[in-house]
């Protein structure tokens, strides 16, 4: 019992930490429609930037909480200026192009992201120096520290600030009128470029936090890791409901947890024939099940079918 | 033919200049092995080989994307399975070494199969989800074929297999320099004429298919999926048709894959390798055959010829700033981005893509109106 | 149409330019600041290692270590044959991908180097390895340890470190007789390298009588073990073993001591680096590892070759440059045997090779294999790499065995 509480545990932090990025892809889409590939190479960003942050400011004698919010900043500002170049550069020309342009395109951003990271940072894995020692946590026979603690209720927290946001203030409003009829908010004096760029200036900023928190957990960077991370943020994203913030975070949760869950269990499960080694494949099979069987997602609302 | 609609009135009319223009260019492909060898040295005439491999996979690709409009992100995956299928079968794997006329079409069977079963769930999802849901199975099916050594060895796994048997009849093999008239034949130029062989054919399949029912089909549902189906034409069929003819071409190159290197491994299958063929399809010109195969050429000889901006940039700089592999992604990134805002159509575009992209750009019009289609 | 026709001449012209830049491939020999040449023949050795990736680390490292004995060697003087020559570098990016491997072997077999030190991983040196010896180059790879490289017939492969068969069970051994290990857990990184090694770990341990608790595996480009080891944790080994990388090895060791997991850790050579113990921070401390080779202290010359190395380089060793550095020495000795540069006349001398290298003997029995091949257990004490303990298959210790008759 005490296995499965720990493996749970990992899943909620696991989960958390695709939640986060989860909803930068989800609130994109939900008003543009577009899978932006290159979120989770934005997430990258957001980490090696915090991660040099942190290296530079480590000897410094500031205490360990000034430093991450020194680097989040950081972190966020270069990430929030990429997102919104992006947006303008590349995506708003195509807004009335057929799918596969957009889409396309973003890949080609994300190419663009990872390689020039790679200029920067080189191509090495990269340590964060320890600046906080995590404390432990012992609930029943299962382990936590206080910083995977402290993961999941950001998460959670970003995710109600979000929510409240998009319920209680105007640009909230704007961009769910965006997001149901662009041409009608359009209409009624909502600045709809203004509105999609702000999305992506909130998205990329939960991205950069969301890459803080991961360089934070894992100790490493590299200017690789957006991929994998991106892709299975945006199955958590697609699991809970594209378009639905809360969605994200359920999506994300759940994802971690299965995975994690399977992880541990399956070779148990399958008498050996599977083992931990098709963990990616749990990922990818719950979004083709997902999107075979229910495609709006566990909070989504029905989509018309209509391509 | 399609070449008659991208010459010049004048040309077309010269039914002579016509022919002669043919034959000047079978000649030319037939010679070229020869002729790059004693220009650009044998590693060239072996990038070529590659490439032709390469054309045959963005043909296939073509038919999916180019001409159905369905967006695959996991094409490799049957290319994949094509290469295993034939060296499963002939190699020490299972010790059992059949023949390529018996493999090649065998391995067209099972991609096709593999298509199928692909397409088939994912028949009714919007292109995004498509995107992404065909980008999971190309990853399911390399971590399966990375993992299929236990319980049983199935693939052997990581290690890959190795020593595949050559493409041969009888006593001739392709893997050993034959001198014919006094000319030597390397390896390297006779599979460049079995690849070619079988790009010509795919150009052939490709066309015919362009110019039928079902091409047409394709078309409809590609521009309006639902008046397609309204007209009577059964699009669940049609898709399903796509991916499998698609991916036997993929099938089919995996296994003259496997057979030129003689060792195949799940690194040759990676997601990277998929957005590779996507690139050289959109890059070189959706639904145009010959914009594909110049996409192919392109994308799999320019990067071996930026190897080159490596001593380039010591020589004019004093060091490397920039890796030639990284400049060539940034390169491949920006084409991307640049060619999607300024020519969505590609390089050399099929006609009727050119009038569907430019369309869509006009903020007025029927089909461009919903931001998210 | 007009338009068509001059972006198609625009790009059928940059796409010539582009090639004409190439020419006949010749690909210019790496600077290398030997002393200037004295009017003699010129040598090609070629390097093929990955220098870009995310194993250009590693690649790099061997090539500076081909480079450095390029180097060295043309500095003391080579004389083959009664003539002075000069070794010269031709270095290729194989990206540790196998197509490319391909492409790289056949250009620098088009350059006519007369040897080759490389590839780095054993997916692209297996079918690199058909076009040398389809081409009578010999090849060392310094690193690849697929035991299938020797096993293809070819007269052309050889290596200098210890393969899968031979690594995994002398871990193998060592974890069951010295440490004792009695229940141990297994993980693997789903590669080439970190299978074969962890199988062949496991393979040993169970015949020693060791009970292997779990099998587990990961990729190579994952950060998170948590669910494996806390199924790990649930099975109560005193050993876990891992073939794989440092990229792996750092993190899952750090997560290893979150989750209060208590059991001991040892690997193989892929994460006995220097970055390992960067990544994996104070959990480090205790982790083992084997390294082919002898202890770079005991080896001969091996203290001075880090010195160096460091020098010329500014950094450390990463892990493979001693055996980039031991390769084309034995090729330059071989060619001194032979009295000849020719690759068809230096080729079966290589075969009978006893040199006492960096890496300590050289000497290869009839695959290609590295014979009597030490390997060296290190622990981490204080932050750094430590000897623990040589072992040889042989239990020839460090007198470097001159002489001693080979095949």
């Amino acid at each position: 019992m005490d296995i499965f509480l720990q493996q749970l545990i990992n899943g909620l932090v696991l989960g958390s930490i695709y939640a986060l990025v989860a909803l930068g892809y989800t609130m994109v889409y939900g008003i543009l429609g577009l899978i932006n590939f290159a979120h989770g190479d934005i997430v990258m960003v957001g980490a090696l930037v915090a991660l040099t942050v942190v290296g530079l400011l480590a000897g410094s004698g500031l205490p360990p909480i000034v430093i991450l919010l020194i680097a989040l900043a950081a972190a966020a500002l270069v990430c929030v200026s990429i997102g919104v170049t992006v947006e303008r550069v590349a995506y708003r020309p195509l807004r009335r192009a057929p799918r596969l342009a957009p889409l396309i395109t973003a890949i080609g951003v994300s190419i663009l992201i990872q390689y020039s990271a790679a200029l920067v940072w080189g191509k090495q894995y990269i340590s964060m120096p320890a600046i906080i020692t995590p404390s432990e946590i012992r609930i029943g026979g299962a382990q936590l520290t206080d910083l995977q603690l402290y993961i999941f209720l950001l998460a959670c927290g970003v995710m109600a600030a979000l929510l409240w946001f998009i319920k209680s203030t105007r640009i909230g409003r704007a961009m769910r009128a965006t997001e149901q009829n662009p041409d009608i908010a359009g209409l009624m004096g909502v600045d709809t470029n203004r509105v999609i760029a702000f999305t992506f200036v909130l998205g990329s900023a939960v991205g950069a936090l969301a890459g803080l928190m991961v360089v934070l957990y894992y100790g490493l960077g590299h200017y690789f890791m957006g991929f994998m991370l991106g892709l299975k943020a945006f199955t958590a994203a697609v699991l809970g409901g594209i378009g639905n913030v809360a969605g994200a975070m359920l999506g994300g949760l759940l994802l971690g947890v299965i995975e994690s869950i399977a992880s541990g269990y399956i070779g148990d499960w399958t008498g050996g024939l599977l083992g931990s080694n098709y963990r990616d494949v749990f990922a990818f099979l719950v979004l083709v099940l997902v999107l075979v069987l229910k495609p709006s997602g566990l909070m989504g609302q029905r989509v018309s079918e209509r391509t | 033919m399609i070449k008659q609609a991208t010459l010049s009135p004048a040309l077309a009319q010269h039914a002579g200049l016509r022919i002669a223009l043919w034959i000047a260019l079978a000649a030319l492909l037939l010679a070229a092995p020869f002729l790059i060898d004693a220009v650009l040295g044998r590693t060239w005439v072996r990038i070529i080989d590659v490439a032709l491999l390469f054309m045959m996979l963005a043909l296939g690709l073509n038919i999916v994307v180019g001409y159905a409009g369905l967006l695959d992100l996991g094409y490799i995956a049957f290319f994949a399975v094509g290469a295993y299928a034939y060296a499963l079968l002939a190699s020490p794997q299972f010790d059992i070494h059949a023949s390529f006329l018996l493999l090649l079409p065998l391995g067209a069977l099972v991609a096709a199969f593999f298509g199928v079963l692909l397409g088939a769930p994912v028949l009714r999802l919007r292109g995004d989800y498509l995107a992404i849901v065909t980008l999971g199975f190309g990853e399911i099916i390399r971590i399966f074929l990375n993992n299929l050594n236990r319980p049983f060895n199935l693939t052997n796994g990581p290690q890959g297999i190795t020593l595949v048997d050559p493409l041969h009849l009888g006593t001739v093999s392709l893997a050993k320099t034959h001198t014919v008239a006094g000319i030597t034949i390397a390896p390297v130029h006779s599979y460049y004429y079995v690849f070619l062989a079988c790009v010509v054919a795919s150009i052939f399949i490709s066309a015919r298919l362009e110019d039928s029912r079902i091409g047409r089909a394709w078309v409809a549902i590609r521009e309006d999926e639902l008046a397609a189906a309204a007209m009577g034409i059964h699009t669940r069929n049609m898709k399903l048709l796509a991916f499998a003819m698609g991916a036997t071409f993929g099938g089919v190159a995996g296994g003259l894959f496997a057979s030129f290197q003689g060792f195949i491994s799940p690194e040759s299958f990676t997601l990277l390798d998929s957005i590779m063929v996507l690139c050289m399809v959109v890059l070189g010109g959706m639904g145009n055959v010959g914009g594909v195969v110049l996409g192919a050429l392109l994308l799999t000889a320019l990067p071996e010829a930026l190897r080159h901006a490596g001593p380039l940039q010591e020589a004019l700089f004093g060091a490397v700033y920039i890796d030639p592999s990284d400049l060539r992604m940034l390169l491949f990134g920006l084409a991307l981005v640049l060619m999607m805002l300024f020519r969505p159509a590609g390089l050399w575009p099929s006609k009727i893509r050119r009038r569907e992209l430019a369309a869509t750009r006009e903020p007025a019009g029927t089909e461009g109106a919903d931001v998210r289609r | 149409m007009n338009r068509r026709t001059v972006i198609g001449a625009a790009v059928a012209a940059a796409f010539a330019v582009a090639l004409a830049g190439c020419k006949k491939e010749e690909p210019a020999a790496q600077k290398t600041d030997a002393p200037r040449a004295i009017e003699s023949a010129a040598v090609r050795i070629g390097s093929a290692s990955p220098l870009t990736g995310p194993q250009a680390h590693i690649g790099i490292d061997i090539r500076n270590g081909v480079q450095l004995a390029i180097e060295d060697a043309n500095a003391a003087g080579v004389e083959i044959g009664g003539r002075k020559v000069k070794l010269e570098l031709v270095a290729e990016d194989d990206e540790a991908n196998p197509t490319k491997a391909t492409t790289v072997a056949q250009k620098l077999v088009d350059s006519k180097v007369v040897a080759v030190v490389g590839h780095f991983n054993s997916g692209a040196s297996i079918p690199a390895s058909k076009i040398y010896s389809d081409a009578g180059v010999p090849q060392i790879s310094p690193s690849s340890t697929n035991p299938k490289y020797t096993q293809q017939g070819f007269k052309t492969t050889f290596r200098v470190v210890a393969h899968d068969d031979q690594q995994g069970p002398t871990l193998g051994r060592f974890a069951t007789a010295t440490l004792k290990a009695t229940a141990i857990a297994v993980i693997d990184d789903s590669t080439a390298y970190g299978q074969g090694l962890a199988d062949a770990f496991e393979r040993t341990a169970k015949e020693a009588g060791a009970k292997i608790v779990a099998r587990e595996h990961t990729t190579d480009k994952d950060t998170d073990f948590k669910s494996i080891l806390t199924k790990i944790k649930g099975r109560n080994p005193d050993l876990i073993m891992f073939g794989g990388i440092d990229p792996q090895a750092g993190p899952m060791v750090k997560q290893m001591s979150e989750l209060g997991i208590k059991a001991k850790y040892i690997g193989g050579d892929g994460m006995q680096t220097p970055n390992f113990i960067k990544l994996a921070g104070p959990a480090a401390e205790g982790v083992m590892a084997s390294m082919p080779g002898l202890p770079k202290e005991k080896m001969p010359g091996g203290a001075e070759f880090l010195k160096k190395y460091k020098a010329k380089f500014n950094q450390d060793v990463e892990l493979f440059a001693p055996m980039g550095y031991d390769a084309v020495m034995v090729f330059v000795d071989s060619m001194k045997r032979a009295g000849s540069t020719d690759p068809a006349k230096f080729l079966p001398e290589i075969g009978k090779t006893s040199y006492n290298g960096v890496i300590g003997p050289v000497a290869f029995d009839e695959k290609g294999d590295l014979k009597n091949a030490p390997i060296t257990i290190y622990v981490v004490k204080g932050g750094k790499w430590e000897a623990l303990e040589t072992v040889s298959p042989q239990a020839a210790p460090s007198s470097a065995g001159a002489g001693s008759g080979k095949k």
